[in-house]
């Protein structure tokens, strides 16, 4: 008895203190909450969760493959526990919900004939082809017999449809699905995925540079699904009434429908759903991940900054926002003028954007008001660089700085200013002004002008009406207003009456040569052909890019070592992840791609969020796998599309001119529900129902 | 050396730890789910029954023989396999952290697994040498691994199949698992 009590002791002792001193030297850091959520499981080891264990499950928790209330032996109280200890609610952490991507109105015409086979997998193992485009979803039901939880069912167009108040994102139908129609994604992944080659994806969704999921709100809007649309779109872009209302729709450019009829109106569409939801006086709950306690600076508070603000928001991190400018918007508000996007509008898009409580700071201005090193040292993780592109480029001729010579950029924000109420903006406007420059800005400035009751307006471009960059509806808007364009001259000096003021601007006539890098006719002057126009006011819109001032602000050293660009646009290390060379500043938008679109920035915006979060959460900041990165899949690309029946175009009802050019309302209106119903029946659902060119 | 096979070949078939002799069934029914967590299952148990039968068939043969202490033998076992396991855990996750990746998060598992103890007690009872021992050892791991593996493989079939609702699940498990062990006793008249 004795022996066998000091066996057992001694035994113990030498177990202990070998494991004890095993513990020392192989010691290796874990998460200490791993340990924490295996204390309050069941402790069964049963594996019902679908881990190998307790222990492997409070691995998969903490590192967010699992939800907190996974355990299937033990009570609510555990699950809240857990949650606890995770620093979430329980419930209200991010769901992983299973989503049916496949989501056409008819099912591929040469879809599965039922030859005694039950199940989609047996299906796809004798007809072959994990994602052979020309048969959809089997519809045989897999899904719906692997689900645990009677999440899935088969709706009445034959495509399953996913309760997501029963679905716990178990992924088992993801795994069953043998066409990967099923997908199951947590709200991040879903939020930042991105574009792949592999992707059954629209020409239009292709080219979107926010990747907007055009066929699907389309579909919503075809089944009076508003809401959905909205939703839809939101995912991607947060701005959907300016977009909806400033967005040049490159998609609607490579729109399939285009190659035969005229193409599908996809951006009016955008914008009946978004009005929809404006008009209906209340903004769609948008639900946001609970707090990771991480804070982001979003400098910057144009598209580009709200859309990462956004998007960083809804996956759980605090953001705040700094803005020189008295209110938020950046270029869309100060540069876009009222007739084409009003702000009361904008006003409302952006009340929707900071209620999810993203905190702001007017009136501050980096460089001047805040350093990166103050920011830093109030605890911000990672700072967003959108500071857009507010410098207006220099046309260096003698004489461009006389009293009445104004440059685009500036002009258009203290105009908007003025009207925002700030009398000390006001501009002393001519009878006779001209605008340099054929861009976007010269075509609003242009308009601005004749609104404000300016006698004579011209537009003095160096080239011709093809080569001018602005959006053609804005260029024929401006022709409908009645500008005067000058085309082919180069300006060659501002001349100057006894007081300092502009009296009139002497040009060169042009002529077209031999193309130039961009593809354009580069102008050649015409020797001895000087020509002068008389004015009392100029404005030069040629083009702007970023103000990096605030790099030579000594007591920022941070800042000084950013890299920019030579056209002043701050340099990342990959367009793609939107980081710059120190790795917690990301940039998006026209600070990084110099002036362009505003959905460009907002796609920019959702880009630079991916590659925060990522940083944030210690992960490698890398672009995502396969993407489709501003290039086309060819072979989804057509030269021609067969069956077509040509139906009209919805028209865009717009203010006759005459009313317009006297006031600043809004001149573009939205389509009726009558056409956007009949419109996004236009749309061939292309990439999604299955389409067979050669039948 | 064909005794060995022999050994071998009745170890994995014919005593088959899991359908013959009915031990280690709580990880057969929750390891079993998916294919992938079952291989890991297997090969940790692989692992991790060598060792055990190495190290318990040494306490035999060097601790509890000598001192006729032979009575406290499953009690002796319980703390030296335990012991061994989370000591295995913690060599790995230092040392080898790519096979940790793969067996770790089982190796708890089996710290109390009845098919690891059970064959323990097997190697003692049946007076195994060392080779003997380890050949069994290693053979009976084997066996539970293709036990499990097989019996993965029908029950991901059984997800998709049209199972009535009151069996559906562990019932439906252990139903299988009892047709599974009645083919295996075709092998009985084998060794």
């Amino acid at each position: 008895m004795t022996e066998a009590i000091l066996f057992m002791l001694g035994l113990g002792a030498a177990c202990g203190s070998v494991l004890s001193i095993a513990s020392k030297i192989f010691y290796v850091y874990e998460d200490p909450r791993i340990g924490e959520i295996e204390g309050l499981l069941a402790g069964a080891n049963c594996g019902g969760c679908g881990f190998a264990g307790c222990s492997a499950a409070a691995d998969a928790v903490v590192n967010g493959m699992a939800q907190p209330n996974l355990c299937v032996a033990a009570d609510e109280e555990t699950a809240v526990s857990v949650a606890a200890v995770m620093g979430l609610n329980a419930g209200s952490s991010e769901a992983v919900i299973s989503r049916n991507s496949c989501t056409g109105g008819n099912r591929a015409s040469d879809k599965f004939i039922y030859s005694g086979v039950l199940s989609c997998n047996a299906m796809s193992n004798f007809y072959g082809g994990k994602r052979n485009c020309t048969i959809g979803c089997l519809g045989l039901g897999d899904c719906v017999k692997v689900c645990t939880f009677n999440a899935i069912e088969i709706g009445h167009d034959g495509y399953p449809v996913v309760d997501e108040s029963l679905c716990v994102g178990c992924k088992a139908c993801e795994k069953v699905c043998p066409k990967s129609i099923i997908t199951v994604k947590t709200m991040s992944e879903r939020l930042f995925d991105f574009n792949r080659n592999d992707d059954p994806l629209a020409p239009c969704v292709q080219t979107c540079p926010a990747q907007i999921n055009i066929p699907q709100y389309i579909k919503q809007i075809r089944n009076r699904d508003f809401e959905g649309a909205v939703n839809t779109i939101r995912e991607r872009n947060p701005l959907l009434l300016a977009c909806g209302r400033v967005c040049p729709h490159p998609c609607e450019d490579i729109c399939r429908r285009g190659l035969e009829d005229e193409a599908v109106s996809i951006n009016q569409l955008k914008r009946f759903v978004a009005d929809y939801e404006m008009n209906s006086g209340k903004h769609l709950p948008v639900t946001c991940a609970p707090s990771t306690g991480k804070k982001v600076a979003v400098i910057g508070g144009g598209p580009a900054g709200l859309s990462c603000a956004f998007f960083l928001k809804r996956v759980g991190h605090d953001v705040t926002i700094f803005d020189m400018t008295p209110k938020l918007g950046g270029m869309i508000r100060y540069g876009i003028p009222e007739y084409r996007l009003p702000k009361e509008v904008l006003e409302w898009e952006i009340e929707g954007i900071l209620n999810l409580g993203i905190e702001h700071h007017a009136n501050v201005k980096l460089g001047t008001d805040f350093t990166i090193s103050s920011l830093v040292a109030s605890g911000y993780d990672a700072v967003f660089l959108g500071i857009g592109a507010w410098k207006d480029y220099a046309l260096k001729i003698e004489g461009e700085d006389l009293k009445g010579c104004f440059t685009g950029i500036n002009f258009l924000s203290n105009f908007s200013l003025f009207q925002q109420g700030d009398s000390d903006k006001e501009i002393k406007i001519g009878k006779k002004c001209a605008v340099i420059g054929g861009g976007n800005t010269a075509i609003d400035c242009v308009r601005t002008l004749i609104r404000l009751g300016v006698e004579e307006v011209y537009i003095v471009y160096r080239r011709t009406r093809n080569e001018m960059p602005a959006n053609m509806v804005e260029i024929e808007a401006a022709e409908h207003e009645g500008i005067k364009f000058v085309f082919l001259a180069a300006p060659e000096k501002v001349l100057a009456d006894e007081d300092g003021h502009i009296k009139g601007l002497e040009y060169l006539k042009m002529e077209l040569g031999e193309p130039d890098a961009s593809g354009r006719r580069r102008p050649v002057p015409i020797k001895g052909s000087e020509t002068v126009i008389e004015l009392d006011m100029l404005i030069t819109a040629i083009g702007q890019g970023p103000d990096v001032s605030f790099k030579n602000n000594k007591s920022d050293i941070r800042l000084n070592q950013l890299a920019t660009t030579r056209w002043d646009t701050i340099d990342s290390v990959d367009p793609e992840t939107l980081q710059s060379n120190i790795p917690y500043i990301f940039t998006g938008g026209d600070a990084a791609t110099g002036a362009s679109l505003v959905v460009e920035a907002i796609g920019g915006g959702r880009r630079a969020a991916r590659s925060i979060d990522l940083y944030l959460k210690g992960e490698k900041v890398t672009p995502p796998e396969n993407s489709l990165f501003e290039k086309n899949i060819p072979e989804s690309i057509f030269e021609s599309v067969s069956g077509i029946n040509p139906i009209e175009r919805a028209k865009m009802p717009e203010l006759p001119v005459d009313e317009r050019i006297k006031s600043f309302v809004e001149a573009d209106l939205v389509i009726s529900e009558e056409s956007a119903l009949k419109e996004s029946n236009r749309c061939l659902t292309c990439c999604v129902t299955c389409y067979n060119k050669d039948s | 050396m064909g005794d060995y096979i022999v050994l071998a070949i009745s170890c994995i078939f014919v005593n088959n730890i899991l359908l013959a002799q009915f031990l280690g069934n709580c990880p057969f029914l929750g390891t079993s789910k998916k294919m992938e967590t079952a291989t890991g299952m297997a090969m940790a148990v692989v692992f991790v029954l060598v060792l055990a039968g190495i190290i318990t068939w040494l306490t035999n043969a060097f601790i509890l023989k000598p001192f006729n202490l032979e009575y406290l033998r499953t009690i002796s076992f319980i703390l030296v396999i335990a012991s061994l396991v989370q000591f295995v855990e913690m060599f790995l996750k230092k040392s080898m952290p790519a096979l940790y990746a793969g067996l770790g998060i089982f190796l708890p598992l089996i710290t109390t697994n009845c098919a690891v103890m059970g064959a323990c007690l097997i190697n003692i009872k049946e007076d195994y040498t060392f080779i003997e021992t380890v050949i069994s050892s290693f053979s009976y791991a084997v066996g539970f691994g293709l036990a499990l593996i097989l019996f993965a493989g029908v029950r991901e079939r059984i997800l998709l199949a049209r199972v009535p609702k009151p069996l559906q699940d562990t019932s439906i498990g252990l139903i299988t698992a009892g047709i599974i062990a009645m083919a295996f006793f075709a092998f009985k008249g084998m060794v």
